[in-house]
């Protein structure tokens, strides 16, 4: 029996598997956008053929890091906004894993927004999905980075005097090779669109609109949405920078205005991930770092054989 | 004091290659076959401002900077400010001559680079001189190297006109620059060395100081080392092959050698855009299962509470060093304390669980850090290195058969597939990872990718799964068990027994202390015992499991207890008591927080006015008497 015998293991997966016995259902209020993700990511993991066991996922804090005790899989439910730096270095340690990590919108473009940043700069191989609801929902409903200007709550009792993040342009300028908007409207888009930023070899960010009835918008202020890559009105090339930063501007001011612009922004394939780089300069051993600790015939470096003298 | 020892302190300006040229001198005096220890100060300053390093030298072993020095080399400062009269700098460039002078013994020699620096600056120099019987030599420095290279060799020239003076041979130090300079600047700089040795034997009196080098002999072969080195191998030593950091003085040092080793070792460097990141990388790589560190110093390390809480609740194995400098906040960068002991002990949410060890020594230090992996991995557990800029940066020589020892990758009670498959698993196939009834308190844990592992690691408290619960009975007994742990490595401490005594053991007196003061203290033992005190000291290295036990039986044996830290609140007394909850009337604290480390006679004066006489703060120094409760 090899170390991580789950991983790459060939095998129909049935999607009941990502269901946990202990809860299997979840306590979000009922008509909440969460209920969408947790469906795309179980109808999307078998489809790209990734079991429990060789699945990570990373969440941070909110009603979005509860996802990890819906999904069955090796889950780290981290603190708030730092998902990002746990899930990274996992993939690091051994790149053979598929990471995944998730938050919402406070954690990932607020308190995590360092992170964020850091993390698309570097274009890790992994996948990251912002449930963006527009609003902090597990401590009722304050004012969160993507609520819109004027926006007013507890915390804001005058109305919000900043502007919205916009985290599809933040997510292009900072370095992410796949950027994607999605909505918990649209479940077949949804489903593509996860499936696609797992199997991408980069870093893959979703930003998956996630309406909050409780706090915010309920699903019909989702409705209608455009997908902008089947469109007539949109014409733009994804794989162009300049094309698709213009598109996301589009994107992103047209949502305050009450349209629901979804699709694929920005794909780039030819990039290289942090873990190619980082071999590519030496930085990084070829084979998964986690498996040589399990390597009975490898022979541990010591530094008295190896650095001592140039101390002498 | 001992006689048949040298103590040379170089200073000039900081980027002026202070520090690689005593580095060198040093190295050439242990391969003499002397022991050698360095102390080293420098400015928080870019460029320029005074620095200087000392370096002490003898046949005897030699653990602290001494006091004093006996030989001044007084280079220029090529980036000294000299504003107008009154800026808060006033006139640098006399200062790597005009700085502690006072601290020069008598009889002592200056050699100062009269091509940069003019006595005349400095009031009744020539008085001061003659007083004290000291004897200067005013050399052209800057000239001679100028002349034969460039003018920064001038280092060189110093050197060279230093072991004219003390009678060492150029054998050593030609070597050493052979080993580390590439040809270009080879040559010109082993033509300066000679040069000046020649020059000054022939136009001085080199004999006429009474300062020499002594002379020793190793019977092993011995390298100079400074306790971020030590940190460094013990960390490879166990295996860890992953280091995440940003960058911070004097924490920084470690980063550095570790990331410049990891590569040639297969590992993994990574820095990144804060401590928060720095310690949360180190958790997620230890959590995939790699044996991971990260660190930092005070302001950083304080951005790390919540992953190090995170660690604590997860039962994430992962240790973290923290290397202290002066205080509060941005404090004085480039200086040590050691006031970040109740910080490293108690930040973080919660009856928080970690272990933190504070070496003394650089071979503690060395020894330490493999201990901290050992228990982080063993305990599942957060384990914290803590140390300071003294001990991160002084170097002293270590016999090479310290570290000849075998390596340790093992990563502790983690279990294969096949073990897995033996464990108890919930209905749906969910290992349960946290089982409340374990020995010592550890479950063990498997890693994702195994087959049979499945679980969840959350900062919420959680049932054997990993699965979030707020029930009563399930977070009494995670409490209980994650408790057990810290017991059990008490136990297992008390097998290793990291403290370090030295002493009579009846002695009347006792002085306590921790981390990098250790070597100072047994220095001061020595003496006063050499002069009819009765005393022994307890270096502490354990803060957290303590070692209670052992403290309380130290106390218990003397008449009276003085605390030797570099903090001016007492944190260490004040953990003292507070671990063995009594014992105030017999503590009193000797503090030191001016951004020098002790000398050995600060100790002896402050222990014989404070403890013998009994009469407050001993004079002539910048340290703090306190008193015990009731006195």
């Amino acid at each position: 029996m090899s170390t991580f015998s789950a991983i790459g293991e060939e095998r129909e997966i049935d999607r009941d598997e990502y269901t946990p016995g202990v809860e299997p259902q979840p306590t979000w209020c009922p008509g909440c956008g969460d209920f969408s993700v947790l469906k795309a990511l179980k109808q999307a993991l078998p489809e790209v053929g990734r079991t429990p066991e060789e699945t990570l996922l990373c969440t941070g804090i909110g009603c979005s890091g509860k996802l990890n005790s819906y999904l069955d899989t090796y889950g780290f439910h981290t603190i708030h906004g730092r998902s990002l730096p746990v899930a990274r270095a996992a993939k690091l340690a051994n790149p053979d894993l598929e990471v995944i990590a998730a938050g919402g919108d406070g954690d990932g473009y607020g308190i995590g927004g360092n992170h964020f940043i850091h993390t698309a700069r570097e274009n890790h191989d992994m996948t990251y999905i912002v449930f963006n609801n527009e609003i902090f929902g597990l401590t009722k409903g304050q004012t969160s980075p993507t609520s819109p200007k004027g926006h007013k709550s507890k915390t804001q009792p005058h109305g919000s005097a900043k502007e919205p993040i916009k985290p599809l342009s933040m997510s292009l300028n900072a370095g992410a090779s796949y950027v994607a908007r999605t909505a918990a409207v649209n479940p077949n888009q949804a489903k593509e669109i996860i499936a696609e930023a797992i199997e991408h070899d980069g870093f893959a960010h979703v930003d998956f609109l996630t309406q909050c009835p409780t706090w915010n918008k309920d699903a019909r202020q989702y409705v209608p949405y455009i997908d902008v890559n089947d469109s007539d009105d949109y014409e733009f090339d994804m794989t162009d920078r300049v094309e698709a930063q213009e598109m996301m501007r589009t994107t992103e001011e047209a949502l305050y205005e009450g349209e629901v612009l979804t699709g694929r922004f920005y794909v780039d394939e030819d990039r290289p991930s942090y873990g190619e780089e980082k071999r590519s300069i030496g930085e990084m051993p070829e084979e998964p770092l986690a498996e040589r600790y399990w390597d009975d015939d490898y022979e541990w470096e010591r530094s008295h054989d190896m650095f001592l003298d140039k101390h002498a | 004091m001992t006689d048949d020892e040298l103590i040379w302190r170089i200073s000039g300006g900081s980027g002026d290659g202070i520090a690689s040229t005593s580095q060198n001198f040093a190295k050439a005096l242990m391969r003499s076959g002397l022991n050698v220890f360095t102390h080293r100060h420098y400015p928080s300053r870019i460029r320029g401002g005074h620095t200087y390093t000392e370096v002490r030298a003898s046949a005897d072993p030699v653990n602290s900077r001494g006091d004093g020095y006996h030989f001044l080399l007084a280079l220029g400062d090529s980036f000294a400010r000299n504003p107008s009269e009154g800026a808060v700098y006033g006139n640098e460039e006399i200062k790597p001559l005009s700085e502690n002078l006072d601290e020069l013994r008598e009889g002592g020699v200056i050699i100062y680079d009269e091509g940069l620096l003019d006595a005349s600056e400095i009031p009744n120099f020539e008085e001061r001189a003659e007083e004290n019987d000291w004897h200067v030599f005013p050399l052209d420095l800057r000239g001679l190297a100028r002349d034969m290279g460039r003018e920064v060799m001038r280092n060189t020239a110093g050197v060279g006109a230093t072991c004219a003076i003390t009678g060492m041979e150029l054998d050593h130090v030609e070597d050493l620059m052979r080993d580390a300079m590439p040809e270009k600047i080879l040559d010109p700089n082993l033509e300066i060395l000679e040069t000046a040795y020649e020059q000054v034997q022939e136009e001085y009196d080199v004999d006429a100081p009474d300062v020499s080098v002594p002379t020793g002999e190793h019977d092993e072969t011995q390298l100079l080392m400074s306790g971020s080195d030590a940190i460094s191998y013990g960390a490879i030593d166990e295996g860890c092959r992953f280091i995440s950091g940003y960058p911070m003085t004097p924490w920084t040092e470690v980063f550095t050698i570790m990331t410049k080793n990891l590569p040639k070792l297969g590992g993994i460097s990574e820095q990144v855009e804060d401590e928060i990141a720095a310690a949360a990388l180190a958790v997620g790589a230890s959590h995939a299962g790699v044996k991971a560190m990260s660190g930092s110093s005070g302001g950083g390390f304080a951005l790390m509470s919540e992953p190090l809480g995170l660690a604590e609740m997860t039962e994430t194995p992962v240790v973290l060093v923290e290397a202290m400098r002066a205080g509060p906040s941005t404090g004085m960068p480039t200086k040590p304390e050691q006031s970040d002991l109740e910080h490293v002990l108690y930040t973080s949410q919660g009856d928080s669980q970690r272990v933190v060890l504070a070496p003394g020594t650089v071979e503690e230090a060395y020894e330490q850090s493999r201990l901290a992996f050992r228990l982080a991995y063993g305990y599942q557990i957060p384990t914290i290195l803590l140390y300071d800029q003294k001990l991160g940066g002084e170097m002293t020589n270590v016999p090479k058969s310290h570290f000849d020892r075998a390596a340790n990758p093992d990563l502790g009670k983690t279990l294969s597939e096949d073990a897995l498959s033996e464990q108890p698993h919930s209905d749906d196939g969910k290992f349960h990872r946290f089982q409340p009834e374990v020995d010592d308190g550890v479950s063990p844990r498997s890693i994702p990718g195994q087959k049979g592992g499945r679980f969840l690691a959350t900062g919420n408290e959680h049932d054997p799964t990993g699965h979030i619960s707020e029930s009563p009975d399930n977070r009494v007994a995670q409490i209980d068990r994650r408790a057990e742990k810290l017991a059990a490595i008490r136990d297992d401490l008390d097998t290793v027994d990291t403290g370090s005594y030295a002493g009579p053991e009846d002695a009347e007196y006792g002085i306590l202390t921790f981390g990098s003061q250790q070597g100072t203290v047994e220095e001061a033992v020595g003496r006063l015992n050499d002069a009819g005190v009765s005393v022994k000291s307890y270096g502490v290295s354990d803060m957290l499991p303590f070692p209670t036990e052992q403290v309380r039986a130290f106390i218990e044996s003397v008449d009276e207890v003085l605390v030797v830290e570099m903090t001016a609140s007492g944190q260490f007394r004040g953990l003292v008591q507070k671990n063995l909850g009594q014992y105030g009337e017999k503590l009193s604290s000797l503090l030191k927080y001016n951004g020098n480390p002790f000398e050995p006679a600060e100790i002896v004066d402050g222990f014989e006015t404070a403890i013998v006489e009994g009469d407050g703060d001993a004079p002539g120094h910048q340290t703090t008497f306190v008193p015990a409760a009731g006195d």
